[in-house]
């Protein structure tokens, strides 16, 4: 990665312990400022974990987290949680209509949601206006995704996490969520960091990745990395995936 | 009533024995320690009161009411092992239901300052507070448990703990309280409740003890709600570190 872009988030040898079991090990690398990192690994390989120490829900044993190049344990929690934005892997919806759950983060900070602020959003994500007014309950899984990531957007983070957003989305949706992605980046500058099975989105999309594995940080640079890698595990990685 | 006459009560206990014994219900050891307990436990406390009310000493009322206390406190607090710091919560709760029951009671002249009515009162209250907090601790574990997505998406989203932990606190709270509630709506109908009956049997005029069963019902009702709430307001702080994250549950 040439070094001309800043670190939106930087990891300084970073581990994280779960009841005595290693989930992070040594995790040592950097996020550019206003761009597209995808993260990639297998299942269990701490993608996840890591969006979460980002997001201030859990933080490292050792080592350092910096975001802009301030101390993660700097930020006050409610204050870095809606700088750096998540939708999470699970797309929990709260009970009650999807507009409710658009407003939520305005709701938690006691405020109204702008209007016009929803439907801008839902459609925003490919959703028609009617399904504001739907119970959030009904959704379909890509549908919940979509609404998750609409409901984090409306903060407006200045980084944002997608944690496998595409995952239970048709093949059109899936573009549909690429080009958004894109979209916010160009639009907002948002720095977005999005974990992905898909090595086919890793290659397109981002333009930086990180390969996980075991709790480790094994590749990181251009995505085009992928094509060539460097590593035995990672060739094996991405033989497997992409069959 | 004589103790040959407790005596030949017995038969109440070797009839559910004898019935166990027969269908193969396993329930006579149960059975039977529980009815070994009952007698040994009831028959210490009539001698204890005996004692107590004799004596007319403040000191031993005070005495009394921690030890209802103290064995209110090690009953419930085996529910909670997963809230840090659960006995000292327990403790504060079931002393604040005591003084703001008594203090009611007596500082308005309800009841007179004595043995015979601080006693089983505070028995009455701090056992229901004691039921009422194992049904409450059971509830908000299980809700931490069930909701931790929801929990974890307020949180991520810039919510504070109380927002974040909101649902499943009120849920508990209510859930804990309705069977109190639903109770005293048909109270009367088809039993007469205990506290009532014995004092019925015991010779008192039926309105006495009726005005005296309201009273018990009133203070229950407060009880209920006020340990509920009070011991959920106490508990979810410690769910969470000052980094507003939550933490895993203390082992058992
Ligand atoms: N709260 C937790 N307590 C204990 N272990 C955990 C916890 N969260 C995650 N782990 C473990 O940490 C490892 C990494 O999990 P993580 O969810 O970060 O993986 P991931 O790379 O996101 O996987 P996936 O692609 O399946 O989502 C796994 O082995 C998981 O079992
Ligand atoms: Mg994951």
């Amino acid at each position: 990665m040439t070094k001309d872009t800043q670190a939106a988030i930087q990891f300084s040898h970073v581990d994280y312990q779960s009841d005595g079991t290693e989930i992070l090990h040594n995790i040592t690398g950097w996020f550019p400022k206003k761009r597209i990192t995808t993260l990639v690994g297998p299942s269990g390989a701490g993608k996840t974990t890591l969006f979460r120490l980002c997001n201030g829900l859990i933080s490292p044993d050792s080592g350092e987290i910096y975001i802009d190049d301030k101390k993660i344990s700097s930020y006050e929690p409610v204050e870095l949680r809606r700088k750096v934005g998540i939708a999470l892997q699970s797309a929990k919806m709260v009970p009650g209509t999807v507009r409710k759950n658009l407003a939520l983060s305005f709701e938690l900070q006691g405020k109204e949601m702008p209007i016009d602020t929803a439907e801008e959003m839902i459609r925003l994500v490919g959703l028609d206006e009617s399904f504001l007014d739907r119970n959030a309950k009904d959704l379909s899984g890509g549908q919940r995704q979509k609404v998750s990531i609409a409901r984090t957007l409306v903060m407006k983070p200045e980084i944002l996490l997608l944690d496998e957003i595409t995952s239970s989305l048709d093949r059109v949706s899936q573009q549909e969520i690429e080009e958004l992605i894109v979209k916010i980046n160009e639009t907002y500058g948002t720095t977005i960091m999005w974990i992905t099975h898909n090595l086919r989105q890793a290659l397109s999309i981002g333009e930086y990745t990180w390969v996980m594995m075991d709790g480790e940080l094994v590749e990181t640079g251009e995505s085009s990395l992928l094509k060539e890698p460097q590593n035995a595990r990672v060739q094996t990685f991405v033989k497997g995936e992409s069959e | 009533m004589s103790f040959l006459l407790l005596g030949l009560s017995l038969i109440f206990v070797l009839i559910p024995l004898i019935l166990s014994k027969t269908l193969n219900l396993g329930l006579e050891k149960d059975a039977f320690v529980a009815t070994i307990r009952a007698i040994i436990q009831l028959l210490a406390v009539g001698y204890i009161l005996q004692f107590v009310f004799d004596a007319e000493n403040f000191f031993y009322i005070f005495l009394m009411v921690i030890l209802i206390i103290g064995a209110a406190v090690q009953n419930a607090r085996k529910k909670g092992v997963s809230i840090r710091g659960i006995t000292w919560k327990l403790v504060v709760t079931f002393v604040f239901i005591e003084v703001l029951t008594q203090g009611i009671l007596l500082g308005l002249n309800i009841t007179p300052a004595t043995a015979q009515y601080i006693i089983p009162i505070s028995g009455m209250v701090i056992g229901n507070s004691m039921v009422l907090s194992i049904l409450f601790l059971n509830r908000f574990t299980s809700e931490i448990e069930t909701r931790e997505d929801e929990t974890e998406l307020i949180l991520s989203l810039g919510g504070t703990p109380k927002q974040a932990i909101h649902r499943p606190l009120i849920s508990s709270i209510q859930a804990s309280t309705i069977p109190t509630i639903e109770s005293q709506k048909t109270i009367g109908l088809v039993q007469l409740p205990g506290m009532m009956s014995g004092q019925i049997i015991a010779g008192a005029d039926p309105l006495q003890a009726v005005m005296f069963q309201l009273l018990i019902i009133f203070l229950l009702l407060t009880t209920a709600v006020v340990t509920s709430a009070m011991l959920g307001f106490l508990s979810y702080p410690t769910l969470f570190n000052e980094r507003m994250q939550l933490l895993k549950p203390e082992k058992k």
